[in-house]
């Protein structure tokens, strides 16, 4: 595989006191002139945006660049597409590149759609045959085909953001960089953008996408790379990048829980909860907990003394209180006819944990017998699910598309459908 | 490096046709006079110098009718200094384009430049009238005056590369330009002829880059008038410094553009 971008060490610097410092005149007079008495005290506060960056990227490699703002993912793309320049190190980019930084660069207000569509066109590198040949195409994506001679002052911001993107969806350069375009736009049209994508990757580009939708990432990059204070921490496959990359967030998401200091329970305690923890299927403590997840709940008990049938069980709640599912030893028939002191635990192990993302409560509960409570935990554990390639669609799904969902499928029959799959 | 950055202009010239359309499109749009301002702007301008310079100063005007001889440097002159405050300021107000995407920055003062000649042409048409009005009838030598127009266009290009560039680092510019301008018009023979000043003082206006081509620019629609050719050929050479001297500091300051503007 031939390497189409190839960067080599590259660093880039700001100093962010230069821009404030001397961007008068006056001031740089001033220096000039004072500049022998005066020692010149302002020290300018540098950045480094990127530190000894490498990596090669081959041709029709699909790459997704992740990282949290600030991170240095913008400053990278911007190097690459040749806007700004690196302050040390080398970047090769072989073949015609288009970048992507913004939807409808260059848009002009009181253009009209066909007049924006030839000059956004052209400063995405587009020649005027080429937009010629394909405005009757972009202007049926953008679906404003009414609209071809209204300025596009008058447009919905919908409207010029289709516009932006379906010219962009036309564009047919060797290499594609991209900036967070889809994070705008309501579902539809982002399912749409997807598609265009999807339709680039088939068509044998090299894309560098950058994004924080880490559904499309995982759907459509076979390999991240994953940028941190302006430093690869992680380049790999797409999905492990990603399963490290949202480790780092999961502060609020504890694998493990003490819940012997916990005051507020009810029950009368010959039987109590020491301890929780999430546990991959094969015994891992689990911090991320992903949409469709398999999962096990591990419930750690401590008894003081002797309890007969208790029942070990569980609520599951949503963050307004509602009550999701109860499950437990009794709703599955087991009876344990004496617990003898000691510790223990139990495990509940979930196939699939299908839940949309979105943060959950956990009450947990020892009862006996009767109405008999040995332990009592009220929304002690709290859940946090993220985001998953749960349709294997890459639409990135939310709590907006309800809590649950099922393991399912559509089926059409007689109408000629596309299903796009990651 | 030089001849690859052409070679890359090249490349790029169906953006700078759009980028320049774009300015044409644009200046009008909602304007109910529309490009009839391309008319009123030097013709009223002729009217009031015609008024105060021709008629109560008593400027001379080398025997010609004093508007027609002010109209012959007004259009070339509104060419330029409109083109001269739109060109100096074209970095700036294109920020998105330049912190988005790449192209040759050049386009930008280069498209202005490029931008303001539908304007000019109208202008021109308004002298064709004037001296049809007053019996002027131009000579041969009206074959060389797209000669000048040329050198109009390399100077302003040449003067907005170095304005501009430094526009982006200091404010001060944007502020200084309609100034400039405003110098500029009375340093030019525009309201009076190069011969008005003394010997010496032609030399020094020689300098002027604009002061020959507009001269030269006279001199080739009104028949029989002497084209000043120490004036012309200083200019010329002055014109090709200012060029190269925009186009050195345009590249030194390129690469910081996208960071600084």
């Amino acid at each position: 595989m031939r390497d189409a971008i190839v960067v080599e060490d590259l660093s880039k610097k700001y100093e962010l006191g230069a821009l404030s410092h001397e961007t008068m005149l006056r001031e740089r007079l001033v220096n000039f002139f004072l500049g022998s008495f005066r020692k010149r005290t302002d020290k300018n506060e540098i950045i480094w945006a990127l530190k000894n960056v490498s990596f090669r990227i081959g041709e029709r490699e699909v790459v997704g660049i992740i990282g949290r703002n600030g991170a240095g993912k913008s400053t990278l793309l911007k190097v690459l597409s040749k806007i700004t320049y690196p302050t040390s190190g080398r970047v090769q980019v072989r073949g015609r590149v288009a970048s992507l930084l913004e939807v409808g660069t260059g848009f002009h207000e009181e253009l009209t759609g066909r007049e924006n569509i030839y000059l956004n066109g052209s400063i995405l590198g587009m020649k005027k045959k080429e937009v010629e040949a394909k405005l009757d195409a972009i202007l049926n994506f953008a679906g404003v085909e009414r609209f071809v001679d209204t300025p596009i002052k008058r447009y919905s911001s919908g409207m010029r953001l289709r516009l932006g993107f379906a010219v962009a969806a036309h564009l047919d350069p060797d290499i594609l960089i991209i900036d967070e375009v889809l994070a705008v736009g309501d579902a539809g049209f982002q399912k749409k953008c997807l598609n265009a994508m999807e339709d680039l990757r088939s068509g044998g580009r090299t894309v560098l996408f950058v994004s924080h939708n880490m559904a499309a990432v995982e759907n459509l990059c076979t390999r991240a790379i994953w940028i941190d204070d302006g430093e690869i921490r992680q380049d790999g496959p797409a999905h492990e990048v990603i399963e490290t990359y949202m480790s780092t967030f999961a502060s609020s998401q504890q694998a493990t829980m003490d819940l012997t200091q916990v005051e507020s329970r009810r029950g009368s305690g010959e039987i109590r909860y020491t301890g929780f923890e999430f546990l991959t299927k094969d015994g891992q403590q689990q911090t991320v907990i992903r949409s469709g997840d398999s999962l096990t709940l591990r419930l750690h008990f401590h008894t003081k003394e002797s309890v007969h049938y208790p029942y070990f069980g569980l609520r599951l709640f949503t963050e307004l209180g509602t009550l999701i599912t109860e499950t437990g030893t009794w709703h599955h028939g087991i009876s344990i006819p004496e617990m003898p002191p000691g510790d223990g635990y139990i495990d509940l192990e979930v196939d699939s944990l299908n839940l949309m993302p979105a943060r959950y409560l956990l009450t947990l509960g020892i009862s006996g017998d009767g109405l008999k409570l040995y332990d009592g935990l009220d929304h002690c554990v709290k859940l946090e699910v993220e985001g998953a390639n749960i349709y294997s669609s890459g639409q990135s799904l939310d709590s907006r598309y309800g809590i649950v969902f099922f393991s399912q499928r559509w089926r059409l029959s007689g109408v000629p459908a596309i299903t796009h799959q990651g | 490096m030089k001849t690859e950055s052409l070679s890359e202009l090249w490349r790029f010239r169906e953006l700078l046709y759009f980028l320049a359309w774009r300015d044409v499109k644009v200046r009008y749009k909602q304007a109910v006079l529309g490009i009839a301002w391309a008319i009123i702007q030097p013709l009223f301008t002729m009217l009031i110098f015609t008024l105060f310079f021709g008629r109560l100063a008593g400027v001379p005007s080398d025997g010609i009718p004093y508007p027609l001889f002010s109209l012959c440097a007004l259009v070339p002159w509104t060419y330029f200094s409109v083109t001269l405050s739109q060109a100096g300021n074209s970095l700036i107000s294109n920020s998105n384009l330049i912190t988005k995407v790449y192209f040759p920055r050049a386009l930008l003062p280069a498209a202005s430049a490029l931008g303001g000649m539908p304007d000019f042409l109208v202008g021109s048409g308004l002298l064709m009238v004037m001296m049809f009005y007053y019996r002027v009838k131009p000579g041969w030598s009206l074959l060389l005056a797209p000669l000048f127009v040329l050198g109009l266009m390399i100077l302003v290009f040449g003067v907005s590369m170095l304005l501009a560039a430094m526009n982006v680092r200091y404010r001060d510019v944007k502020y200084a330009i309609p100034f400039l301008i405003q110098i500029w018009l009375f340093v030019t023979p525009i309201i009076y002829p190069a011969t008005f000043l003394p010997k010496r003082f032609q030399q020094i206006l020689a300098l002027n880059p604009l002061a020959g081509l507009i001269e030269g620019f006279r001199a080739c629609l009104i028949p029989n008038r002497q084209m000043d050719l120490t004036l012309v050929g200083t200019s010329a050479v002055v014109t090709l410094f200012v060029l190269v001297v925009g186009a050195l500091y345009f590249r030194k300051t390129e690469r910081t553009f996208a960071d600084i503007i």
